[in-house]
């Protein structure tokens, strides 16, 4: 049985206890997102702000776990400064370590550790990650994976920020 | 003259509970999550394992001799079930899924046929959504105005405005006990302002049945809501108790098979009441055990059940603030004697799932989140509590564990 150790890394419990890019953006110009996990209540709002394609400003606010406020913290981290494209990729690439450990908890290959095969699989697809890009601290959460519940607390601000991203494109592709 | 009933011996009980001889992480399993859903006594996993072993058929149809015992047994549970919330008859005891289709059957059924445009339901704040998402779709269905009754400062309903509320009203819709802070309505007075007003009353007691003694009658309400599986029964029964003129007046909720008289090719008559409304196969082994957890309740005694949880509740309440003071917010009443054996905190600013979390690895095993009654948590102005919760089966060692691993929670997090 995975252990607290698993879930609660140091670099979790930082961004968690100093969370990064925590506030609030006059909307407009920064577009407004919120994001809901029904099942918790967790709340989560994105605020972004594009210049040129690339994220001039990101900042978060709302309410939750460790796990959800860590993710956000650690996300807005690895955004900002990026450009749409590569914070799409690392949106991907986030999401895709968080999958394909679902799935390995769905059908464990006999014999195989979580660990070793899920290296194995990500390498396949570009070490570390999704289209190589490097997901940094990011990674400090795929221990998460191993507590299915809570899968949806990291993954809440991800899919906030690319609703975001959508919504912030189509403003700017505008009338 | 008031008797005291005896003391539970719960060493000997939580033996009669496999699970609990379960560990997680190597630690022994220390179960106050019951308001979600109660463990199950061997009896009750006996009652159902020998039913099918020996008697299973389809019930109400079969001559032969298994389809009539099949038959009786499920019967025969219904007289139990109804004997034991103080029915006055079985035929008013219809068994349903759970406390959430007894709830729902009220509201396709009765309210469906009875209330339109501007007709006025009363719910209160505090409802599980179980009592309370039906009278909104009602609303947004059928324009029925949907009143509510406030929850006040001290953890109990505010009633100042009780008549006003009530003016008026065809139903109220409320919890005998909050599933959230333990609180326990005064059934009997609200139910009796409104009758006044001209309302009926359905009471939600999924978390009343199970550890307190119930008389229907002595609630003064129309329709009583509970649900086996949190009375140590299995899942996938419930029942809706109703007077029987109520339940003849009203027009059946699913449709199908069991529940019907006589079927021609241009219409239907329905069954006599409570089979009108137990369309299609019912659920007969968990009848079987609901049976046997109500056996197993009343050799223990419900005025002895009440009294010991009440005691645990009083005994957690004072060990939970005497180690943790100002950092531990409990919600609802603070009286022992007010409340139920649920106890919802919050714990300095840590989340409840991080609590819940770090528990969870000593074996204890909360809640965490909205419990389900999001306008309760957003009156406390909270996103999620945790909750204990306790049953026969709970002792103080149980609450010991629970006030240790609050700290190991606070190492991390606090
Ligand atoms: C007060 C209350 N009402 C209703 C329910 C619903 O019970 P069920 O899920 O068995 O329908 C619950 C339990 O979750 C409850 O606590």
């Amino acid at each position: 049985m995975p252990g607290l150790e698993d879930l609660y890394r140091e670099i979790i419990l930082d961004h968690y206890r100093n969370p990064r890019n925590r506030g609030e953006l006059p909307s407009p110009p920064a577009v407004r997102t919120e994001g809901f996990n029904p099942l918790c209540g967790d709340e989560v709002v994105v605020y972004l702000k594009l210049a040129d394609g690339v994220i001039a400003d990101l900042k978060i606010s709302g309410q939750g776990c460790s796990i959800s406020q860590s993710s956000a913290s650690m996300m807005s981290a690895a955004v900002k400064g990026k450009t749409t494209a590569e914070a799409r990729a690392t949106i991907r690439a986030f999401r895709s370590m968080m999958s394909l450990h679902e799935q390995q908890l769905d059908a464990p290959p006999a014999g195989a550790s979580l660990e070793g095969n899920g290296a194995d699989d990500v390498a396949a697809e570009g070490q570390p990650g999704d289209q190589g890009v490097p997901l940094g601290d990011l990674e400090a959460l795929q221990g998460v994976v191993k507590f299915p519940v809570r899968i949806k607390c990291a993954t809440l601000c991800w899919h906030t920020l690319a609703q975001a991203l959508d919504e912030a494109e189509a403003t700017a592709a505008g009338p | 003259m008031e008797v005291t009933p005896a003391a539970l011996d719960v060493a000997r009980i939580k033996k009669d509970f496999p699970i609990l001889e379960r560990q997680v992480y190597g630690k022994r399993l220390v179960y106050l999550d019951s308001a979600a859903s109660s463990q199950k006594p061997l009896a009750v996993l006996e009652a159902m394992q020998r039913y099918y072993e020996t008697t299973h058929a389809n019930v109400h149809r079969g001559v032969y001799a298994i389809a009539e015992e099949a038959t009786r047994l499920y019967e025969e549970a219904r007289a139990k079930v109804a004997r034991f919330i103080g029915a006055g008859s079985p035929e008013e005891v219809v068994f349903t899924r759970n406390a959430t289709e007894a709830t729902n059957l009220v509201a396709y059924s009765w309210a469906r046929a009875n209330l339109g445009p501007g007709d006025v339901v009363v719910a209160t704040e505090i409802e599980h959504h179980a009592n309370f998402v039906p009278w909104l779709q009602l609303r947004g269905e059928k324009g029925t105005e949907l009143r509510v009754l406030r929850l006040a400062d001290d953890g109990q309903l505010g009633l100042d405005d009780l008549a006003q509320v009530l003016a008026g009203a065809k139903l109220l819709a409320v919890t005998a006990a909050s599933n959230v802070l333990g609180t326990l309505p005064p059934v009997r007075q609200l139910a009796d302002a409104a009758h006044a007003a001209g309302a009926l009353v359905l009471v939600d007691a999924a978390q009343w049945v199970p550890h307190m003694p119930t008389d229907v009658s002595s609630f003064g309400a129309d329709f009583v809501a509970f649900t086996g599986h949190k009375m140590l029964g299995p899942t996938g029964i419930g029942a809706l108790w109703a007077r029987r003129e109520l339940l003849e007046s009203m027009p059946p909720f699913l449709t199908g098979g069991e529940m019907i008289r006589d079927v021609r090719l241009d219409g239907f008559s329905t069954n006599d009441v409570p089979w009108k409304f137990e369309a299609g196969t019912p659920p007969i082994a968990e009848a079987v055990g609901l049976a046997a957890a109500v056996d197993y309740l009343e050799a223990l005694g419900m005025a002895a059940v009440r009294a010991h949880e009440r005691s645990l509740t009083a005994y957690a309440l004072g060990a939970l603030k005497e180690h943790y003071g100002e950092d531990i917010v409990i919600y609802g009443p603070p009286d022992p004697a007010l409340r139920a054996g649920i106890i919802s905190f919050s714990y300095k600013d840590v989340h409840a799932h991080d609590i819940s979390q770090v528990l969870d690895q000593a074996g204890v095993c909360v809640r965490a989140g909205h419990h389900c009654a999001k306008p309760l948590m957003r009156r406390l102005g909270v996103s999620a509590t945790a909750r204990a919760s306790f049953s026969i089966y709970n002792d103080e060692a149980d609450v010991d564990a629970l006030v240790e691993a609050i700290a190991a929670a606070d190492a991390l997090f606090g």
